[in-house]
């Protein structure tokens, strides 16, 4: 069996810029890929590839086994390739079961007089959440009266509840605090445990490392590796992260400065 | 999947909210509460006001207004401004006059020869806009002042005057008057057909509001284009039908005007621009996009039409209408952000 996504080599340039380059990892249904980095290391680039809002200029991107140039998002998304962004998940004026059906709204009756089945729309919304585990009071509520995590889990369950395959989380646990990460980490395991393949974007490697199956380490643009969760340990990984040595000599640095 | 709605129950932390906190969420109920003050305090102080001639004034000021103020509003609902509404009035009349006038062209041809006109400028300030990713302010402002110099300059070149007159005689000018500027009769008192128009216009834009697909997307586009265009929301083909909208509704208003007064300057509808963005944030448009309503605008027009008319009833100078006005907008968007506040706070 293929892997539900796949890059090999794969690199990009903006310009003179090297972005991204020689980046290999897979993505399995029902795991989780991490990719892990600082900033400037490429995980935004890489996943602009992903999601079909950039197109890769070197290597290949595989989707079920099939060599991909992705245009645009609608196509990543008709491939099954949902992406949920840290910042712009949802929109927060408008009321939860609008923004849980938005671009995929169900319509009754025909011609010009189709119009919104507001009542179907409400009634999944609340059970398509309700079977995610996420406890909503009023599906009319704006979403702007949501918490940062809810409002992730909102956009992740939606992802879900329309069929994608893969799963893309652009930072989902970045701007909270730890309860709620926590909550978002549970619904990120959920939609592994359902068979989605997910790629998880994150600089904090104690996010990563509990829901993860398998870790893409990047730096400058370039892959530190693709590991196994079997062949690396969460310390090996953060001292990865914070680039080893270079951290050892900076607290060297800030122990000599402090005295 | 249709029969998981019986496994919901009601969820027992939502009180069932009483009228009044329902109402205060609406974005139209300031604009009500101001249009029912407004209709009280001129129903008291002059005794036209509420004759069946006076209410027939002040409601057709209302529907010329209001007709554009809900398109607007749509647009503005959809995150943009259009500030050529006004001026698109009078180039729309100018179109339909010199071509039924001066080249002797059906007057309904020459009505559809400037809704496609109309259509087109729209299509092009959408296009501009989603293209440069300038502000509309910016780019419907150029339109504006374009289209100000074209009214004048090409009514001055073929007429030698600023106004183009005499389509009374034109042919197909009988049945086009009677759909777009005839009068009916309610009460024994003559009514404008504008008023027809506007609730006309109204309802649709409400409808296509709330009900529609389209409109979920008119509210997305303005609420975060960035999130909309994440999920598949064509973000620039709604906009430009919102301008081509808006475009639309002031060819319907510049039709109704020629027709009825068969004769058009061409500096006429300068400033009128305003007059539709006042209305809407009135009716609880936010001047940010993502939130507002149409029937709110069509009240936000009807205060405009009613103060207008009313200043006049009263015998004051209509200078303080602009005074008026400039409350009225404060008030409003001071009103509208306390909403906004409340909808976009999170609890962390």
């Amino acid at each position: 069996m293929s892997a539900l996504l796949e890059v090999r080599d794969v690199g990009k340039t903006y310009g003179s810029v090297i972005a991204l380059r020689d980046v290999s990892t897979v993505v399995n249904a029902g795991e989780v890929t991490c990719v892990l980095g600082d900033n400037g290391a490429g995980k935004s680039t890489l996943i602009k590839i992903l999601a079909g809002l950039h197109q890769h200029d070197a290597g290949q991107f595989l989707v079920d086994g099939e060599p991909v140039q992705l245009s645009s998002p609608r196509e990543a998304l008709d491939r099954g390739i949902a992406t949920v962004y840290q910042d712009l998940a949802v929109v927060p004026l408008m009321s939860v079961w609008r923004n849980f059906f938005l671009g995929s709204e169900p319509t009754k009756g025909f011609g010009p007089f189709r119009v919104l089945d507001r009542r179907k729309a409400k009634d999944e919304t609340r059970w398509a959440l309700a079977d995610m585990g996420i406890d909503l009071r009023d599906a009319e509520q704006p979403v702007g009266t949501l918490s940062g995590g809810e409002r992730q889990c909102v956009a992740i369950a939606r992802a879900v509840h329309f069929g994608a395959k893969v799963l893309i989380l652009d930072e989902p646990t970045a701007a909270l605090g730890v309860k709620q990460a926590g909550v978002v980490l549970k619904y990120v395991a959920q939609a592994r445990d359902r068979g989605l393949g997910v790629v998880l974007i994150t600089h904090n490697p104690h996010h990563a490392y509990p829901v993860g199956n398998r870790f893409l380490l990047l730096k400058r643009g370039r892959s530190l590796g693709s590991f196994d969760k079997k062949d690396i340990s969460l310390e090996e990984l953060t001292r990865q992260m914070a680039g080893g040595a270079e951290l050892e000599a900076l607290q060297h640095e800030l122990r000599g400065a402090a005295q | 999947m249709s029969d998981f709605s019986g496994t919901l129950t009601t969820d027992e932390r939502i009180a069932s909210p009483g009228l009044l906190t329902r109402l205060a969420v609406r974005p139209e109920i300031g604009a009500l509460i101001g249009a029912l003050v407004v209709f009280v305090f001129f129903t008291v102080i002059t005794s036209q006001f509420v004759t069946l001639a006076g209410i027939s004034t002040w409601m057709d000021t209302s529907a010329t207004i209001g007709i554009v103020s809900v398109a607007v509003a749509l647009l503005m609902i959809g995150g943009e401004f259009d500030l050529s509404a006004g001026v698109m009035t009078a180039s729309t009349s100018l179109v339909t006059a010199m071509l039924s006038v001066k080249l002797g062209v059906n007057v309904w041809l020459a009505i559809v020869v400037s809704l496609v006109f109309a259509l087109a400028v729209g299509a092009f300030n959408g296009w501009l806009v989603m293209r440069t990713k300038l502000p509309s302010f910016i780019v419907t402002l150029g339109t504006f002042f374009a289209l100000q110099g074209i009214n004048l300059g090409v009514t001055t070149l073929v007429t030698g005057t600023v106004q183009v007159s005499g389509i009374a005689t034109a042919p197909g000018y009988a049945s086009a008057g009677y759909l777009f500027a005839s009068t009916f009769t309610l009460g024994g008192s003559p009514f404008p057909i504008s008023i027809v128009w506007w609730v006309v216009v109204t309802a649709l834009a409400a409808w296509l509001l709330v009900r529609t697909r389209f409109g979920n997307w008119i509210f997305a586009v303005g609420g975060s284009a960035a999130s909309s265009r994440a999920v598949g929301v064509p973000v620039g083909r709604s906009k430009i039908l919102l301008f081509m909208t808006t475009a639309g509704a002031a060819w319907l208003v510049g039709t109704i005007n020629i027709l009825r007064f068969t004769t058009v300057q061409a500096n006429q509808g300068i400033g009128l621009e305003f007059e539709y963005i006042i209305a809407a944030v009135i009716g609880g448009c936010l001047l940010t996009g993502g939130f507002g309503s149409a029937i709110g605008a069509a009240i936000g027009a009807l205060i405009f039409g009613m103060a207008n008319q009313g200043i006049v009833y009263a015998h004051w100078n209509s200078d303080w209408f602009k005074l008026f006005l400039g409350i009225m907008l404060l008030a409003a968007v001071l009103v509208n952000n306390g909403f906004r506040a409340r909808a976009e706070r999170a609890r962390r």
